[in-house]
């Protein structure tokens, strides 16, 4: 796998706020990376680090290889997708389109003809002469792609493109997004703080928390082999039991999580398991979520249609199968009841 | 509830106060046709356009109309420049001092002209510079900036920053990023900015008593002719084209800045 990025120790403090802090990764060629945390966990002070417009307190960028100190935005090969698209608005969408191409000294014909292929591309063909105003939040999404991407770049950054179209419109760009990486084999690195979006997007995933990466893997790993609590709680809605409540469980004091999928409820007295008393219960159509106190230790489950429901306030079994449980063995304790007050 | 209409004491209270503010302006045009040249008779005995070809010919008037619109000329042009520096300067980096200065940039308009025409005087003064045309550029220049960078101020604030970061990220360098993508948007800030300090500057008294030598710009020269009753109409000649010079600016101004409410590049 070619390294299409490469942190080094890569640091970005502002005064006493460590952004970045001490960040290594590694983004292959072609790949889809998705960066996903909370709102100032990192991981778009590590994208405008990529394209240049920070630069690290400490470390090293290389892209494909090569030192990024002191190349500045304008020179490097990386193209973005701002949050807010940022499209000029004195300017029509095909010499928006137009413009990295305007600024390399293309000519005015070939520039044109190469910025209307780029919005074929995004499926906007002749939109060229409308003002970027006089589009729809998708539409302009999809300029300010055919914008980034007209200039070929080596790696195209993404600052949570998708974060301002409403829930179905997102789900439509996140196929095609995919699509889009897939066909022109351009390497995303891609910003999120919508777990769902980087799970179902990402060949790999960095799930950032305070500056740091707590955990990087392809979605699967992430999902169901959470290696600390952050990421456990952060990524989906795991049940998260803390070492103590994992001692009076089984005798095995370290952090463990189990998938609210893999929980099921039984009515009290009914088989061997954990007493637990429902505290909530919320049809979700093909499913039908429990909400339970476990020896104070809240636990969701997932029923499937059809299953027996439980009143709130009773008192029933919860079990799970001895595989389903997830022991993250070595997790850092200290680091994990920081997680836990966030 | 919704009336349909003010009442008529209102009415005709605003219709009086504009009446006493333009009708007096009114009558500076009629006296410019009038055919008594020593005191201002009304009505004029009688209409004559002698006045006009009089002034053409007086060769004092050239000479102030030449130097008022060189000097509101060039001390436009500094402001522009400063005016729009300073202004992103404020506007697009964070400094210590950065109030300060903002405040300081615009202390010159709130400060009464005769405080800066006398403090300008006694710098002159102090730092043996004589009086010339430039002494007057320099005085115009102090309140010209205000002008402009308050216009372009506003528009830088108004300009999402993420526009230069795109054109940045695109392959522009800054020159390339202000020629492509700033200047075209804080562009009719400029142009109205400039458009104010010009006529500012064009009908600027104060400041100039004090920092002009023996020149004289057209509004010192007309202050010198009502106290030497000569041709007094011409006077009011010079005073319709100084209205004009002066006016048409400004509308153009309003008109260039009218509507241009919404945020350039805001995203959603």
């Amino acid at each position: 796998m070619t390294e299409a990025v490469r942190f080094k120790g890569v640091s970005r403090h502002f005064g006493e706020v460590r952004a970045v802090d001490a960040v290594d990764m590694v983004v292959g060629e072609g790949e889809f990376f998705a960066m996903l945390g909370p709102s100032g966990s990192g991981k778009t002070t590590c994208l405008r680090l990529i394209a240049g417009f920070e630069r690290p307190t400490a470390g090293q960028i290389d892209i494909f290889g090569e030192s990024s100190a002191n190349v500045p935005p304008y020179k490097r090969h990386v193209n973005t997708v701002f949050q807010d698209y940022a499209l000029f608005p004195h300017l029509n969408v095909l010499d928006n389109v137009a413009y990295g191409l305007m600024i390399a000294g293309m000519g005015k014909r070939e520039r044109h003809h190469l910025a209307e292929e780029a919005l074929e591309l995004v499926a906007l063909p002749g939109y060229g002469s409308r003002k970027p105003s006089a589009l729809s939040g998708g539409q302009r999404q999809r300029v300010a792609l055919a914008r980034a991407l007209v200039n070929k770049p080596k790696v195209l950054l993404l600052d949570e493109p998708l974060g301002a179209l409403d829930l179905k419109l997102r789900e439509q760009m996140q196929e095609e997004l995919k699509a889009l990486q897939r066909q022109l084999g351009i390497t995303f690195v891609f910003v999120t703080h919508d777990q769902g979006e980087a799970l179902s997007m990402g060949d790999r995933v960095a799930v950032f928390n305070e500056g740091r990466i707590a955990q990087v893997g392809p979605p699967e790993e992430i999902y169901f082999r959470p290696q600390v609590p952050f990421v456990a709680e952060f990524v989906g809605s795991s049940n998260l039991f803390d070492p103590a409540l994992m001692e009076r469980l089984s005798g095995i004091a370290e952090y463990a999580t189990v998938r609210p999928e893999a929980v099921r409820v039984h009515p009290n007295g009914s088989t061997q398991g954990h007493p637990a008393k429902v505290t909530s219960t919320s049809f979700l159509g093909t499913s039908s979520r429990v909400v339970m106190n476990l020896d104070g230790t809240r636990l969701t489950a997932l029923l499937p249609k059809g299953a027996d429901i439980p009143e709130p306030g009773a008192t029933v079994i919860a079990t799970w199968e001895a595989a389903d449980l997830h022991i993250m063995n070595g997790a850092v304790v200290g680091a994990a009841g920081e997680a836990h007050n966030g | 509830m919704h009336s349909s209409g003010a009442p008529f004491w209102l009415k005709a209270a605003a219709i009086g106060g504009l009446m006493f503010m333009h009708i007096p302006i009114l009558l500076i045009f009629v006296y410019a046709f009038t055919t008594e040249d020593r005191s201002y008779q009304w009505p004029p005995p009688g209409l004559t356009l002698d006045w006009f070809a009089v002034t053409w010919n007086r060769s004092d008037v050239w000479a102030a109309l030449g130097l008022s619109l060189r000097v509101a000329a060039i001390s436009t042009v500094i402001a522009l420049i400063l005016g729009t520096l300073c202004a992103a300067a404020v506007s697009r980096t964070k400094f210590f001092g950065r109030e300060t200065i903002s405040l300081l940039v615009i202390l010159p308009i709130a400060l009464p002209g005769i405080i800066t025409g006398i403090s300008l005087r006694s710098a002159f003064n102090l730092a043996d510079i004589p009086f010339s045309f430039w002494t007057i550029v320099l005085g115009h220049a102090t309140f010209c900036v205000v002008v402009v960078y308050n216009n372009a101020v506003a528009r830088f604030r108004r300009t999402s920053g993420s526009l230069v970061e795109a054109s940045m990220d695109l392959g522009a360098n800054s020159f390339q990023t202000f020629r492509y993508v700033i200047l075209p948007n804080i562009s009719t800030a400029l142009l109205a900015g400039g458009m104010l300090a010009f006529a500012l500057s064009f009908d600027e008294v104060i400041v100039t008593t004090f920092t002009a030598g023996q020149q004289q710009t057209l509004p010192i020269w007309m202050l010198e002719e009502l106290v030497r009753p000569r041709q007094r109409p011409v006077t009011n000649v010079v005073a319709m084209v100084v209205v004009l010079v002066t006016f048409l600016p400004i509308l153009g101004a309003y008109y260039l800045t009218r509507g241009t409410d919404t945020v350039a590049g805001q995203g959603k």
